[in-house]
C-alpha cells in the first residue's frame, strides 16, 4: 500500500500564554527574561501555608479568546488540581481546569487545499497555570529551578482530530495565532514558549471508520518544526502499519537537529493525575452580563478586517488574507497609510519584501524591529522621487537591520537619487559610447537591447539614477 | 496574685487599674514556662525571651502613649502550624524541622497589629494529623490533669499550655476536632468557627475545605474577645467570606432562656463512655433549669460523617502535602541518585507513620477508578450532611453534643490503633464536614479527675448563639473555680 491509501488525522493542544500583567494566582510580573526567581512571592513558590486568588483578567482573557473562536461559555466553571511531581511544579499540582472548561464546542474556519472553507472543531479552551523551568547548572552538573514563570496564565486550546495534514495543521495554527493576537489576549510569540502546541497524530487506511492508535508530539516550537515533526511522524506510523506492527499510544518528543521523534512516556507509565476541584478557590460563576459585556468589546478579528481591506483599499484576496493573518502586519499596514497615504505601496512593500525577510529570517511579524513612521517616510521618498525602489529596498533591508530614519540613512549611505538632467546626460552618453553593440542591436530593432543599457548605467551610479529619467534619456539619444 | 491564673479579661482589668505591667505579665509567663514546661512539654519553639524584651518595648510605647489599645502586650500561644514570619513553623514535622516562614498568616498580622507579644510556637500532631499530640516528630505534649495522658490533638501543645497556665491563650486549628477535643481532654474552651469566618492564609494547609484557625482560651469570654481579633475577610482566602464585623462579646448575655437546643440521640449511643453521657446529661438539665427548651431528634446521617470526613480530608492533604518533596525548603535525603530517588527519599524519611497513612489513603480515594467510588460518594455524602444538619436548624438554635466520646487516654494507648484513633473524632468531624461553628467547654470531670467536654454546635456563621450558650453555663457552674489541673504523675 501506498502513503496515498491512509488517511491522516491530527488534533492539537496549544498552550497561549495569556498576556496578563501578573500571574494567575498572585500579583508576581509576568514579564518574560527577568533574572531567576525575581518574578516570585511565597504563592507562586508554594510556601506553605499560602492560597491562590484567581486573577480576574485571566478569566476575562480566556472569556476573549472562547468568544472569538465561537465556542459556548460556561456559566458555572471550576478549577481543579493536576496532581504530578516535578521540580518545575512548586505545589506538586497544577490548578487547571478537569471537566468544566470556561469555554467549550467552538470552532475556527481555515481554507482546505481546494480553497474551501473548512470548519476545524475546538473541543474546549481551558485556563491553568504555567510550570517554571529548570536550567542547567554547568558547573554543579545539577539543575537550578527558576520559578519565575510558574503561575503565568495559560489558556490551553484542545481542537478535535479535524485536521488532515500538516498544510491544514499550518493553517489553523496560523489563524488561531492571529485570533489571539487580534482580542490581544497573547503575545503568541513561540521562540519565547508563550505560544506552543501539541501534536496528537494517527492514521488510517482510507475508508477506515476507526481512528488509529495516536502518538502525542510536543518540543516543536516554530511552524516548521510543528510541519516536520508531523511529516515523520506520519511516515513513521505508516511504516511501522505497513512492516505488519502497531502503534503504540506514547508521548514522543521532538528533536528539531536531528528531525526525528524520541519516545518521552509510554502509557505503562501513564501518569494518574488524581484530579480534583481545588478547595481553596470558589467556583467561577459568570453572569449573562458580564459574558454580554466581554463581546461587546471584542475588537475587529481578522476575517472582517480582510473583507474592509477588499473593499476599502481593493487588495486582491491572497494579499488582504495575507497582511490580516497577523494582527501586527495588518495594524503596520493601517499605520503606514497614514504616514504615507498610499495604500497600493504598502500592500506592495509588505507582501513581497517584507515578508520575503521575514520568511527567510523567521521572523514573525511581531519582531519586525522598525514602525509604521519609518516605514511610511521610506514610500514617501520613493514617491518623491528622491531614492528609486531598487534603493528602497536597500534601506528596507537596513530598516531590518538598524531601524531608524530612512532619511538618515540615505544620507549616510550617500544614497540620495540622481536626478540632475545634466548628469543623468552625461551617464547616458558614457554608456551609449562603451557599448556600441547594444546601440546597434536596438537600432537593428532589438527593443530587449534599451533593458541592458538602463541596467548598465543603475550599475554605474549603484542605483542611485532616477530610473524614468534613465529611460527617457537613453530613448531621447537612440532616437535622434 | 498569681498572674498566670488569671484570663485574659482579668489580666486587661488589672492593666487598666494599674495593678499590673506589660511587662510583669510577660515575665510571669515566662517564669511558668520555666518551672512547668519540663512537665508540660507543650512547646517546640520557646520566645519567652524575646517576649520579655518586646514587653518592655511595648511597655515603654505605653508610658510614651506612643500606642494603646486593649490588647497590647497581653502574650499568646501560636499552634506550630500557623505561620510566624522570622520564626520557625514546624508543624511537627521532620520535613518542616527547619522552615522558617519569610511571611506572617493573616491571623498573625491581626496580632501583631494589637501588638500581642508571641510567647513560642505549640506542638501539634504532625501536619495536624492526630487526636493525641502523641505523632509530633519532636516531642509527647503530657495532660496538665494528668502527666501520663494525652492531651487530646491536634491542637494538643495550645490546649496543654492554656490549661497548664503556659501563655492566657492560644490560636488553634480545627479539621476534624483539633481544637475542640484537646480542649475538652484538658479542660478548657476552644472554638471551631464557621468555615470562611477566620483567613486560612498563613495556615498549612491539612484538608483545605475542612480547616479553620480558632481561640484556646480559659473562659468564654476570652473565646469571644480572641475571635473578635482573628475573624473577617481576608483578600488573600477567596473562601473566607465578606460578612459585616460582629463583637463577639457583645452576645455573652449569660441568659438562655427560650434558647431551643437539639440533642442528637446517636451522639449518645455506642462507643460513647458513661461517665461522659452522666456528665452531658446533667449538663442538659442545667440548661432546663437555666430555661432553655432541650429536645431529642435523630441526625441519623452523623454516622457516615466519618468516613466521609477521613476520604474528603486525606485526598485533600495527599494533594496539599505534595510541595514537601525535597526540592526546596524541607527536609532533603542526603543521599539519592536520581530524582525519583531524592522524592521518595526525602518523604519517606521526612514524613510519620500517620501523615504517610493519610497521604496513602488519600491518593488511593483520588486515584483513576476509584474517585467516583470515594472522594465523589463522600462528597455526596458531605451534601446529605449539611442538608441534615440544615434541618435541624430550622428547629433548634442549639446542637448539643459530647465533644469526644471517653476523656483523655494513656499516653500510647491508641498510637498504635489508628483506627481506635479516629473513632476520637467521631463527635466533631461532622461539625467540620458541614462547615459549621462548634464550641467545646468543660462540663465535669470523670471519677479520676479528667476533664469532660460539651459540644454546642450552631447554625453557619452563629458564633454568637453558642458563645451565648456556653457563657450562660459556664458561669452558671464555675467549673474553673472547683476544678483545676493537678499535674498528676
Amino acid at each position: 500500500m501506498a502513503k496515498e491509501d491512509f488517511e491522516v488525522i491530527i488534533g492539537l493542544e496549544v498552550h497561549a500564554e495569556l498576556s496578563t500583567k501578573t500571574k494567575i494566582f498572585c500579583s508576581c510580573p509576568t514579564e518574560f527574561g527577568a533574572a531567576p526567581n525575581t518574578h516570585t512571592c511565597p504563592i507562586c513558590m508554594a510556601m506553605p501555608g499560602t492560597l491562590p486568588v484567581l486573577n480576574e483578567k485571566v478569566v476575562e482573557y480566556a472569556v476573549k479568546a472562547g468568544l472569538a473562536t465561537n465556542c459556548e461559555i460556561a456559566r458555572d466553571s471550576k478549577n481543579d488540581r493536576k496532581n504530578y511531581f516535578y521540580p518545575d511544579l512548586p505545589k506538586a499540582y497544577q490548578i487547571s481546569q478537569y471537566d468544566k472548561p470556561l469555554c467549550e464546542h467552538g470552532y475556527i474556519e481555515i481554507d482546505d487545499k481546494d480553497g474551501n472553507k473548512k470548519k476545524i472543531g475546538l473541543t474546549r479552551i481551558h485556563i491553568e497555570e504555567d510550570a517554571g523551568k529548570l536550567n542547567h547548572d554547568e558547573l554543579g552538573g545539577g539543575s537550578l529551578v527558576d520559578l519565575n514563570r510558574a503561575g503565568v496564565p495559560l489558556i490551553e486550546i484542545v481542537s478535535e482530530p479535524d485536521l488532515r495534514s500538516s498544510e491544514e495543521v499550518e493553517k489553523y495554527l496560523r489563524k488561531l495565532k492571529s485570533i489571539l493576537e487580534y482580542i490581544e489576549v497573547s503575545d503568541c510569540k513561540m521562540q519565547e514558549g508563550s505560544f506552543r502546541a501539541d501534536v496528537n497524530v494517527s492514521v488510517r487506511k482510507k475508508g477506515d471508520n476507526k481512528l488509529g492508535t495516536r502518538t502525542e508530539m510536543k518540543n516543536m516550537n516554530s511552524f516548521r518544526s510543528i510541519t516536520r515533526a508531523i511529516e515523520y511522524e506520519v511516515e513513521r506510523q505508516i511504516d511501522v502499519i505497513e512492516e505488519g506492527g502497531k502503534i503504540e499510544q506514547e508521548t514522543l518528543r521532538w528533536d528539531d537537529v536531528s528531525g526525528k521523534t524520541f519516545s518521552m512516556r509510554d502509557k505503562e507509565d501513564a501518569q494518574d493525575y488524581r484530579y480534583f476541584p481545588d478547595p481553596d478557590l470558589v467556583a467561577i460563576k459568570l453572569s449573562e452580563e458580564y459574558i454580554e459585556n466581554i463581546k461587546n468589546t471584542l475588537p475587529e478579528l481578522p476575517e472582517s478586517r480582510k473583507q474592509r481591506y477588499l473593499e476599502q483599499y481593493k487588495l486582491s484576496e491572497k494579499d488582504a488574507k495575507l497582511i490580516t493573518s497577523s494582527k501586527y502586519l495588518s495594524d503596520l499596514f493601517e499605520q503606514t497609510i497614514e504616514v504615507c497615504h498610499n495604500p497600493k505601496a504598502v500592500n506592495n512593500w509588505i507582501i513581497s519584501d517584507i515578508s520575503r525577510i521575514l520568511n527567510e529570517t523567521e521572523m514573525e511579524p511581531i519582531e519586525i524591529p522598525f514602525d509604521s513612521k519609518q516605514l511610511g517616510e521610506l514610500i514617501i521618498l520613493i514617491d518623491k522621487g528622491t531614492i528609486s525602489s531598487s534603493i528602497g529596498k536597500k534601506v528596507l533591508v537596513e530598516l531590518f537591520e538598524n531601524p531608524r530614519s530612512p532619511e538618515q540613512i540615505i544620507k549616510e549611505k550617500g544614497w540620495i537619487q540622481i536626478s540632475d538632467e545634466g548628469a543623468i546626460k552625461e551617464i547616458v552618453l558614457k554608456i551609449l559610447e562603451a557599448n556600441p553593440q547594444s546601440v546597434a542591436d536596438y537600432k537593428g530593432g532589438k527593443d530587449r537591447a534599451l533593458g541592458f543599457l538602463v541596467g548598465q548605467a543603475m550599475k554605474e551610479t549603484k542605483g542611485k539614477a532616477n530610473p524614468q529619467m534613465l529611460n527617457k534619456m537613453f530613448l531621447e539619444e537612440l532616437n535622434k | 496574685m498569681n498572674i498566670t491564673e488569671l484570663t485574659v479579661h482579668e489580666l486587661q482589668d488589672k492593666l487598666k487599674n494599674k495593678e499590673l505591667t506589660i511587662t510583669q505579665i510577660t515575665k510571669a509567663y515566662a517564669d511558668r514556662i520555666e518551672e512547668k514546661e519540663k512537665d508540660v512539654q507543650a512547646f517546640v519553639t520557646i520566645l519567652a525571651e524575646d517576649a520579655i524584651k518586646q514587653a518592655e518595648e511595648i511597655q515603654n510605647k505605653i508610658e510614651k502613649d506612643e500606642i494603646k489599645g486593649e490588647f497590647a502586650g497581653i502574650p499568646i500561644g501560636i499552634k506550630d502550624n500557623i505561620c510566624t514570619k522570622g520564626v520557625k513553623t514546624t508543624c511537627s514535622s521532620k520535613m518542616l524541622e527547619n522552615f522558617v516562614s519569610p511571611y506572617d498568616a493573616t491571623v498573625m498580622e491581626k496580632l501583631k497589629k494589637e501588638n500581642i507579644i508571641n510567647l513560642g510556637k505549640l506542638n501539634m500532631d504532625e501536619f495536624a494529623m492526630g487526636g493525641s499530640t502523641e505523632y509530633s516528630y519532636f516531642k509527647k505534649t503530657k495532660n496538665p490533669w494528668n502527666l501520663n495522658k494525652v492531651p487530646g490533638g491536634s491542637s494538643g501543645g495550645s490546649a496543654a499550655a492554656v490549661a497548664a497556665n503556659l501563655v492566657p491563650w492560644a490560636l488553634g486549628s480545627d479539621t476534624g476536632g483539633s481544637i475542640r477535643q484537646p480542649a475538652s481532654f484538658c479542660g478548657v474552651v476552644g472554638l471551631k468557627p464557621t468555615y470562611g469566618l477566620v483567613s486560612r492564609y498563613g495556615l498549612v494547609a491539612f484538608a483545605s475545605s475542612l480547616d479553620q484557625i480558632g481561640p484556646i482560651t480559659k473562659d468564654v469570654q476570652d473565646c469571644a474577645m480572641l475571635l473578635n481579633l482573628i475573624a473577617g475577610h481576608d483578600e488573600k482566602d477567596t473562601t473566607s467570606e465578606n460578612k459585616e464585623k460582629i463583637d463577639y462579646t457583645k452576645c455573652l448575655k449569660n441568659d438562655v432562656k427560650g434558647l431551643k437546643i437539639g440533642v442528637p440521640k446517636e451522639f449518645f449511643g455506642e462507643g460513647i463512655n458513661e461517665e461522659v453521657k452522666d456528665s452531658l446529661e446533667k449538663a442538659i438539665e442545667k440548661y432546663k433549669e437555666l430555661g432553655a427548651e432541650v429536645e431529642e431528634f435523630s441526625l441519623d446521617i452523623a454516622q457516615y460523617a466519618l468516613a466521609t470526613y477521613y476520604i474528603i480530608a486525606c485526598a485533600e492533604a495527599s494533594s496539599n502535602l505534595g510541595r514537601f518533596d525535597g526540592i526546596r525548603y524541607t527536609y532533603r535525603t542526603p543521599e539519592y541518585k536520581n530524582l525519583k530517588e531524592l522524592y521518595k527519599k526525602s518523604r519517606s524519611e521526612g514524613f510519620g507513620p500517620e501523615v504517610k497513612r493519610r497521604i496513602i489513603l488519600g491518593t488511593y480515594v483520588l486515584s483513576s477508578g476509584y474517585y467516583d467510588a470515594y472522594y465523589k460518594k463522600a462528597q455526596q455524602v458531605r451534601t446529605l450532611v449539611m442538608k441534615e444538619f440544615n434541618k435541624g436548624f430550622e428547629k433548634y438554635d442549639v446542637i448539643l453534643t459530647p465533644t469526644a466520646p471517653t476523656v483523655s487516654f494513656d499516653i500510647g494507648s491508641k498510637s498504635n490503633n489508628p483506627l481506635e484513633m479516629y473513632l476520637a473524632d467521631i463527635c466533631t468531624v461532622s461539625v467540620n464536614i458541614a462547615g459549621l461553628p462548634g464550641i467545646s467547654i468543660p462540663c465535669g470531670v470523670d471519677k479520676q479527675g479528667m476533664p469532660i467536654g460539651m459540644q454546642l454546635i450552631g447554625n453557619k456563621f452563629c458564633e454568637e448563639t453558642i458563645l451565648n450558650a456556653a457563657y450562660t453555663y459556664e458561669q452558671a457552674t464555675e467549673f474553673r473555680k472547683k476544678y483545676q489541673p493537678q499535674f498528676k504523675k
